[in-house]
Formats: structure tokens, C-alpha cells, sequence
């Protein structure tokens, strides 16, 4: 069975409510979008899927796997997460880091097969000529692509990104974008924050809008992403117009 | 160029070499302490006080050095020191309330290897429970676990003061002996005992060095990655506990030397290829702790003839190293 299915999820910290009543299936071999404006608890659901925050109420089961009862190792050959923090304490070289990706498989005894995948992560995000770079002598769109070639090195069958887009140029956004779709096209699934609604239209199957701990909407671009929906999401007026066949949303103006 | 050169695993790569060299140095200056000045005379005794106090000096810095790189990883941060911590004077706690408990008569009658045992095994558990609370979220705000620390650290140093105060003077003396560190008289009764938990933690660490690398990286990656976060941390924490009741029982509480000898084996090794791994690191200091202490107690006490003033000279060292990385701020 693939597939994330979360069902009756609550969390809170302290007395505060950061989700409420979550029941959510995520497909699998699709690019799946969170929005929804600050602090509507997107980091939070996609970091206790990555059982990064213990589960306080509710089940999530991804790909057949019950997120509590399966041992971490194993959890780690199925997904792969890069949050918004990416500071290490230790001075690595760009490849070791890229390296460090392939410790679910070799744990840290990488073969010719690891080594091939470390290759072709750092090549896949346009690192190849930084590899022996250490992290600090990178720039904050170099250093995000390194983790994210980390991240895809893991070669899980989901990946989830906590607002990817972060630090990164235009063509390098793109590129990203462009390689999740790729992924996908290979059978991997991806789950992704995205704060650009844009990048969301444009490459997204699946979208969720999430607004105060509880999922408003979820479905393809084209139902969630209208007008009116964005407008009550955001509490603020937004235009969709389409461009090639997919919304494209003016919220700038 | 690159084509015609002998395949990398045939020459001995620039790491090897450095540890290698560190391992020359601890051994040239091991000779040193040992054959320096032994003319004639009775030189079998002598030979024998100074081998039993190269041992010590071995142990106290391998178990300062590697105690300290594996606190730094586990909190990730490159200024803590698990005496900053107030990891010794938990030792001392122990220590002043082991002696309340039993009276000085049971105390002295402890063969010593149980008193350090006891000793250790109350440490590691007190340790576990506050460090391990502390840092199983990950060391996500670093000001709010040194700050921990230091509270912590004068929490226990007023304990032991308070538990002194209500021991008579005999029983007293007994404690305060035990609080100076002085490495012209390490005391040699734990030495043995010392030696083998100071083996053992060392051998533990380097087995853990690949999923030290792993937690180097962070919480948030090392579970991704799937480490088992929150074991790791008492693990970690146990080992650390263990090698700073060596050097405490030994010689004392050192507060700055650890920070040193960790602040000396990234320099050494850090930068080099494979240098930042834990494979690397954690010998670099286990090397570099014993080098610092055989040197310096060598020059104090053989050429300045002043034996008790080492500590006193690294405390300084150590002290003006640890407000130069706050300063600079750069070290997290």
C-alpha cells in the first residue's frame, strides 16, 4: 500500500492548538503542495510526518508503515526531509555532506554504488564543480542545493521539503521545480511547503490549503487554486488568472 | 598528473600521516619523562614512580580529551566542556554526600575501586537525567543550554559546600583534599581501575565515531537520516560521565583543559580530508590531552621545579581561549 494516510491528527504545544483534526491522504507519484499563510501549521505536519515532533494524537501510516511502531532506520529508507534550518556544527567539504545522504544504505561504509548516487545528486543540482568546497566558503543558494542533493541522495520514495525555495534564484527555483517533476516521473512522490502560489500552479498535482491547524481544501491546481479559495485563505483579495492551461496568481498587484 | 599517480589507499593519506606524528610526539615525550636524568642510583624506583605517573598523566588526558569532543557533539557546540557543564562538580557532589552517607570510618574502609565505581554509577545516572532532559530535543537554543549549564554547575558546587559544612573536620579534610586538581600528586589508588573505564569509553567512542558524524549534522538530520536521536544522547552522555569521573577521581576538577585539547585537534585535524569525522577527531584528542600533560608537567617539574603550577597555567590558557571563542562568537 503506498501512500501517507494521516488520520485524526491533533497536535498542540503547550496550551496552544498548532493542528486540529487532520485526517489527510497524500498520493503517492505526485507532487503535492502545502499553502496556507504563516502559521497555519504546514512545518509542523510535514515535521511530525518526518517524526521529527513526537505524535501526540492520531496515526499517520506511510507507504503501509505505521510512523510510531516502525524503527527509525527503517523509516529512513522510505522518506527524506530537509527542513528550514540547515546549520551544521561541523566543517564539512560539499561532498562529505552529500555523502551523508547515503547513510540509511551504507551506514557510513559507502560502495561504488553510493559513491555513483553521490555523484549524481551533486551533479543533478549543479554542485559537481563545488564538491570539495567546505560548506561555509558556499553561498546561502549553494549551501540550500547541497542539502537538497543530501536530501535526494537518500533516493527514498517520498521526499518532503519544508520551503525549498528558500535562498534560491530564479533559475535555480525553476531548476529545482523541474527536478521534483522529474522525480516524480520516476515513481518517487514529493511533499513540499511552498509559499510561492505560483511554483505551486505550475508544478503541483496535488495541493492542500491549510489555514489555523485545519486543511481547508486539498485537490488539484486547478480546484484549489481559484480565486475566491485563495481570497478566504489569505484574507486578502487575490486574482487567478491561467496562463498554458494552469492558474497563475496575481497577488502582487 | 592526477592519471600517473599511485592509487590513493597505497600512500598513507595527509590524516594518517598527522595522527601518526601526534602518535611520535606522545611517544618521543613519554621517552623523555621516563629516561630524562636517570643516571645511576636507585633507578628501578624511580623508573617505576615516573612510569606509574606517565600513566596517570596518559589517562587524565585522553579521558579529558575525548570526554570533551564527544560533550561537543552531543550539545553542538564547540565552547562547552562537560566541566563547563558542571559535569565535575557533580562529581564532587557525589563525592561529599558518599562521604556523609557512610561516615569517614566507611568511606576509608571502601576499597577504592568500589568508591569510584559507586561514585561513577551515580554521576552517569544524576547526568543522564538532567543532561539527557536538556539535550534529547536537540541543543536547539545554545545561550539557554550553556546558561543551564552554569546554573547547574553552581547548583552543585553550593551543594557540595552546603553537605562540607555539616561534616566534622576530619571527615572535611578528607573532601576539600580531593577538590585542588595537582598533577605532581595524581592519586594513584584509582589509577588502575581509571585506566580500564577510560580504555573502555574510548574504544565505545570510537565504535560510535560513524554515528557521531551522524549527530554532528543536527537532530532534525540525524533522525532523517535514522539515527535513534534520544538513545544516542544517554549514550553519549553515560560515556562522558564515565571519563570525567576518571580525571576528577585522579587529579580533580579540570574546567578549561578539555576545551583546549578539543580546541587543538580540530586545528589539528579538522581541515585535512576525512579530518572532521569523529574517526579522526576523537583520537587527535586523545592523543593531543596526554602530549599537553606530559610536556607542560615535564617543563614545570623537571625544568622550572615547580610542581603544582601546570593546572594553574592551563586553567589560565584555557580560560582566555574560552572568552576569545565567545567573543569572536564564531564558534556555535
Amino acid at each position: 500500500m503506498t501512500g501517507i494516510t494521516i488520520t485524526g491528527l491533533a497536535h498542540a504545544i503547550g496550551a496552544a492548538p498548532i493542528l486540529s483534526d487532520i485526517s489527510l491522504d497524500l498520493p503517492a507519484g505526485r507532487i503535492t503542495a502545502l499553502i496556507g499563510p504563516n502559521g497555519a501549521g504546514k512545518s509542523t505536519l510535514l515535521r511530525l510526518i518526518a517524526r521529527l515532533e513526537p505524535l501526540q494524537k492520531g496515526r499517520i501510516i506511510i507507504n503501509g508503515l505505521d510512523l510510531v511502531q516502525t524503527p527509525s532506520a527503517r523509516l529512513a529508507l522510505e522518506m527524506a526531509f530537509l527542513g528550514q534550518h540547515m546549520a551544521s556544527g561541523t566543517r564539512l567539504r560539499l561532498r562529505e555532506l552529500v555523502a551523508f545522504g547515503r547513510w540509511p544504505h551504507c551506514k557510513g561504509r559507502p560502495g561504488p554504488a553510493d559513491q555513483a548516487a553521490i555523484t549524481q545528486a551533486l551533479a543533478d543540482f549543479d554542485l559537481a564543480a563545488l564538491e570539495h568546497r567546505f560548506l561555509d566558503e558556499l553561498s546561502g543558494g549553494q549551501a540550500q542545493r547541497g542539502h537538497l542533493a543530501m536530501t535526494f541522495a537518500q533516493q527514498t520514495p517520498w521526499v518532503l521539503l519544508d520551503e525549498p525555495l528558500n535562498n534560491l534564484d530564479i533559475a535555480h527555483a525553476r531548476g529545482l521545480m523541474a527536478h521534483l517533476a522529474r522525480a516524480r516521473d520516476a515513481g518517487r512522490s514529493v511533499v513540499v511547503v511552498l509559499h510561492d502560489l505560483n511554483h505551486a500552479a505550475a508544478w503541483a498535482d496535488h495541493v492542500v490549503a491549510m489555514k489555523a491547524g485545519r486543511v481547508i481544501a486539498a485537490g488539484s491546481p486547478a480546484q484549489v487554486i481559484t480565486g475566491p479559495a485563495l481570497s478566504a485563505l489569505y484574507e486578502t483579495d487575490v486574482q487567478v488568472a491561467h496562463h498554458a492551461g494552469r492558474p497563475l496568481v496575481l497577488h502582487h498587484l | 598528473m592526477a592519471d600517473i599517480a599511485p592509487p590513493r589507499a597505497r600512500i598513507a593519506s595527509p590524516l594518517t600521516l598527522r595522527l601518526a606524528g601526534l602518535a611520535g610526539l606522545l611517544l618521543a615525550l613519554a621517552a623523555l619523562w621516563l629516561l630524562q636524568g636517570l643516571g645511576g642510583g636507585n633507578w628501578s624506583f624511580i623508573l617505576g614512580l615516573r612510569a606509574q605517573k606517565l600513566t596517570a598523566l596518559v589517562t587524565i588526558g585522553a579521558s579529558v580529551g575525548v570526554a570533551t569532543v564527544l560533550f561537543q557533539t552531543v550539545s553542538g557546540n564547540r565552547i562547552l566542556t562537560p566541566s563547563i557543564m558542571g559535569f565535575d562538580a557533580l562529581y564532587g557532589l557525589m563525592q561529599v554526600l558518599l562521604v556523609a552517607g557512610l561516615g569517614i570510618v566507611g568511606f576509608a574502609q571502601l576499597p577504592a575501586s568500589a568508591k569510584f565505581l559507586t561514585e561513577t554509577a551515580l554521576m552517569a545516572g544524576v547526568a543522564l537525567l538532567l543532561f539527557g532532559t536538556l539535550l534529547r530535543g536537540g541543543a536547539r537554543d545554545v545561550a539557554r543550554t550553556i546558561l543551564t549549564g552554569v546554573i547547574l554547575g553552581v547548583l552543585f558546587r553550593a551543594g557540595q559546600g552546603l553537605v562540607s559544612r555539616t561534616l566534622d573536620p576530619n571527615d572535611f579534610a578528607v573532601v576539600q583534599s580531593a577538590t585542588f586538581a595537582n598533577f605532581g600528586r595524581p592519586r594513584g589508588e584509582v589509577l588502575g581501575i581509571g585506566m580500564m573505564a577510560t580504555f573502555a569509553a574510548c574504544t565505545a567512542a570510537i565504535w560510535l565515531s560513524p554515528r557521531l558524524d551522524v549527530m554532528a549534522l543536527g537532530r532534525e538530520k540525524a533522525v532523517t537520516l535514522g539515527l535513534n536521536w534520544g538513545r544516542m544522547v544517554l549514550g553519549v552522555l553515560a560515556l562522558v560521565a564515565v571519563l570525567v569521573a576518571v580525571s576528577t577521581a585522579l587529579v580533580g576538577p579540570l574546567a578549561f583543559l578539555g576545551l583546549i585539547v578539543a580546541g587543538l585537534a580540530h586545528a589539528a585535524v579538522g581541515r585535512l580530508p576525512g579530518g572532521a569525522r569523529h574517526g579522526a577527531l576523537l583520537p587527535a584528542a586523545a592523543l593531543i590531552g596526554p602530549v599537553l600533560l606530559i610536556g607542560g608537567q615535564w617543563l614545570f617539574e623537571r625544568l622550572l621545579g615547580a610542581q603544582a603550577t601546570l593546572s594553574v597555567v592551563i586553567e589560565f590558557a584555557g580560560g582566555m581561549m574560552f572568552l576569545a571563542l565567545l567573543l569572536k562568537g564564531k564558534i556555535r
